[in-house]
């Protein structure tokens, strides 16, 4: 090889190092807030919570289904609003194996199930005690909603308040 | 693009000012000057001719030395200006940043904020400008030290004449018993530790080359620190972040995947006071209260197994430690610090459940504000459901309905009904720190406030740092290159024959000429050769004097 020729080889070499480093730091610093949430395309990671019956549930048992994975808190206006029109979408798309899973972040019984009475919800209402299932999924700020399609895959979030129309949008998008 | 070949016959790369090898001029400017600039030999430190492709146009944006100082000074300024005011993790957290600078500070705070000002190191065109600082240093080095290496080690003995003449300590003498002085010159040398090399009769001696490389053993560090800056980035190698943990809870430590607890069993707060020794008094009366103390004692507990986020995991008890103020708790690559805390979080709230007229007491009860129950049953009939809880009220909405805004029992508030025999359907109260409403009309029972449990909260600060090491690293290899550079002088004499009977003696060093003329000095005691002249200082003299001519 002749000296230009290896010399424009090893300086390219370096340049591309180089810049590969700074793209790479730029990159991380600009998504640094968004990791360790899960984001579209992620897969769901697994939990398992207890509803106010009693019954356990498994995400991944829900293999298969859509599921619709709500976090909120009783005294989180936004999240009470749509409370009622997640209610009345999952008694339509319950049927065409949608499930629906409210996860309430840590608060007592007594409020949960004031909360649950107040609104007659139908969907089960599990509650976070620990926060864990609020840290796998990295959620901030409440209410944040994650749309899991038959596969286990995470196919879009969405936080802050929805519409009626919003959410049966949502449940025909993850209707296997 | 032809290399430039010496008379004496050494090829030098183009762009190259002083033959590698001999010393000659090979620029028509550098056969003009008086003194030759040795900063770099003369060598071709940056092939400006090579200016074709896009990669070279780059490679020799960073290569020059004024690019570099420039990024530093915008570097230094763009961070004095990230100080004018404050960051945004120092500013109340009331207002969102968006809105603070612009309410705080006016237009030049909505400025700062759309800039990146507010969170300086981590807006894109700072980092950018860090960057950049490091390719220049990465590049400038390369383009130098790779030429200053060549010409230090291609260098010939027998220097040509003009190249010595343009030496800053230069000198002729005229003798005619050369071999026996420079016998003794040679002893002499080699007493001083120089290392010598001879060709026809020419001596080249030569001590501390390796300062040279100080400055880019410094560039290495400081590029390693750079690169440790950089990990940072990397998920898994830096942890700081902060949980608050209440008296009696547990919660997973961030960053170990649940894999770690940490139970908190007691936050103390001590100051200090009377008890305390006598030169603490002055400064009690003083300053007033005074912390002595804080101190979370926890417990560390390791999940066993793998469970699911949600589960009840199996915990075994890894250690229990006091964490105070410079005593953290470590574990693994992680140390949790004590950083902040509340005290006295209500936990629960006790009422008597009494009649407001013969002021008898029928029942006690404890409201758990984390887990308030249902109803509260005192036998005989007499019992108090819980119909609402507010954790932390706020006021009422415009249904009149009792308002929390958020699930921390701040402030709490509860909607009872009192059951009794002589009102079996209930009666209304609506309780809260110093509120007791009777919304539904005269009650003949009451609810009386009858004492609260409270407990502190501890927040502690979950740190771990892998790149410590690197940056530590590069701190050292920094510190190393400057004592190398600074501390050691690289020097080189020069005596060579010209002619017949006369010797030509010159000398150079990258800094410290004093030291150098000294030692010259030294060697030549006791020998014919007379000590060479510096030639700047003679200049220098030559034009002071020119000076005063004009001025007298």
């Amino acid at each position: 090889m002749n000296k230009k020729k290896r010399r424009l080889l090893i300086r390219s070499i370096i340049l591309i190092l180089l810049i590969s480093a700074v793209v790479y730091t730029l990159y991380a610093n600009f998504t640094k807030d968004e990791r360790g949430q899960i984001q579209a395309g992620d897969k769901a990671p697994d939990f398992v919570l207890t509803d106010m019956e009693g019954k356990k549930h498994k995400l991944s048992e829900y293999e298969g289904q859509g599921v619709f994975l709500n976090f909120w808190g009783t005294w989180c206006k936004p999240c009470e609003k749509e409370m009622p029109y997640m209610n009345n979408q999952y008694k339509q798309f319950k049927d065409q194996g949608v499930q629906v899973l409210a996860v309430n972040v840590s608060e007592s019984e007594f409020l949960v199930n004031r909360f649950v009475s107040k609104h007659n919800l139908e969907f089960p209402i599990v509650i976070d005690k620990n926060g864990e299932v609020l840290n796998a999924y990295g959620v901030d700020p409440l209410p944040t909603t994650f749309l899991i399609n038959p596969d286990g895959e995470v196919v879009k979030v969405i936080t802050g308040t929805m519409t009626e129309e919003d959410i049966k949008e949502h449940m025909e998008s993850i209707t296997p | 693009m032809k290399e430039i070949k010496c008379e004496c016959g050494h090829v030098n790369p183009i762009g190259t000012v002083l033959c590698e090898s001999c010393g000659r001029a090979l620029t028509s400017k550098a056969q003009e000057e008086k003194l030759h600039d040795m900063r770099y030999e003369g060598s071709a430190r940056r092939s400006q001719t090579y200016n074709k492709s896009i990669i070279d146009k780059v490679w020799n944006f960073f290569s020059s030395v004024k690019v570099g100082v420039w990024l530093i000074v915008i570097t230094l300024i763009a961070s004095a200006v990230g100080t004018i005011l404050p960051q945004e993790q120092y500013i109340p957290s009331a207002l969102p940043p968006e809105q603070y600078y612009e309410e705080v500070y006016g237009f030049f705070g909505k400025l700062y904020y759309t800039l990146g000002f507010h969170d300086l190191y981590s807006s894109w065109w700072y980092l950018l400008l860090i960057a950049s600082i490091g390719i220049s240093l990465v590049i400038c080095s390369l383009d130098r030290v790779i030429p200053l290496h060549r010409a230090l080690k291609t260098q010939r003995v027998s220097r040509h004449e003009s190249f010595l003449k343009r030496q800053r300590v230069y000198g002729v003498t005229e003798t005619t018993n050369i071999d026996d002085n420079l016998d003794t010159i040679k002893k002499k040398l080699r007493a001083k530790k120089y290392k010598i090399r001879e060709e026809d009769g020419n001596i080249l001696a030569e001590k501390n080359r390796f300062s040279r490389w100080g400055p880019y053993v410094n560039h290495v560090g400081l590029i390693i620190f750079l690169i440790g800056g950089m990990l940072r980035f990397v998920p898994g190698m830096y942890i700081d972040e902060t949980v608050w943990i209440r008296e009696g809870e547990k919660k997973a430590v961030p960053g170990t995947k649940d894999e770690y607890y940490i139970e908190n069993k007691n936050f103390t707060l001590e100051n200090y006071d009377a008890e305390d020794k006598e030169v603490f008094q002055q400064t009690i009366k003083n300053a007033g209260t005074i912390a002595k103390n804080y101190q979370s004692d926890v417990v560390l507990y390791k999940e066993s197994g793998n469970t699911l986020p949600g589960e009840n995991a199996e915990l075994k008890m890894e250690k229990e430690d006091s964490i105070k103020v410079n005593h953290p708790l470590k574990f693994e690559n992680f140390a949790v610090y004590q950083t902040s805390y509340k005290l006295d979080e209500f936990k629960s709230m006790s009422f008597t459940f009494d009649n407001k007229e013969s002021e008898k007491t029928f029942g006690e009860f404890t409201v758990d504000l984390f887990d308030p129950k249902h109803k509260y049953d005192f036998g005989d009939g007499y019992s108090v459901e819980l119909m609402g809880y507010y954790p932390n009220f706020t006021g009422f909405d415009e249904k009149g309905e009792p308002v929390s805004d958020k699930p921390i029992p701040d402030n709490p508030a509860f909607l009872f009904k009192m059951f009794s025999p002589e009102k079996p359907e209930g009666e209304i109260s609506f309780v809260g720190i110093r509120k007791n409403l009777e919304p539904l009309g005269e009650n003949e029972y009451k609810l009386s406030f009858a004492g609260v449990e409270t407990r502190d909260v501890s927040a502690l600060t979950v740190h771990k740092d892998l790149t410590l090491w690197i940056i530590a690293l590069g701190g050292a290899i920094f510190m190393i290159g400057v004592v190398q550079g600074a501390y050691w002088h690289h020097r080189r004499i020069w005596f060579r024959r010209s002619g017949a009977g006369s010797l030509i003696a010159a000398g150079h060093t990258n800094k410290g000429w004093f030291g150098l003329k000294n030692e010259l000095k030294g060697i030549l005691e006791g020998t014919d050769i007379e000590m060479p002249e510096d030639q700047q200082e003679k200049e220098e003299v030559r034009r002071n004097k020119d000076d005063s001519d004009i001025d007298g």
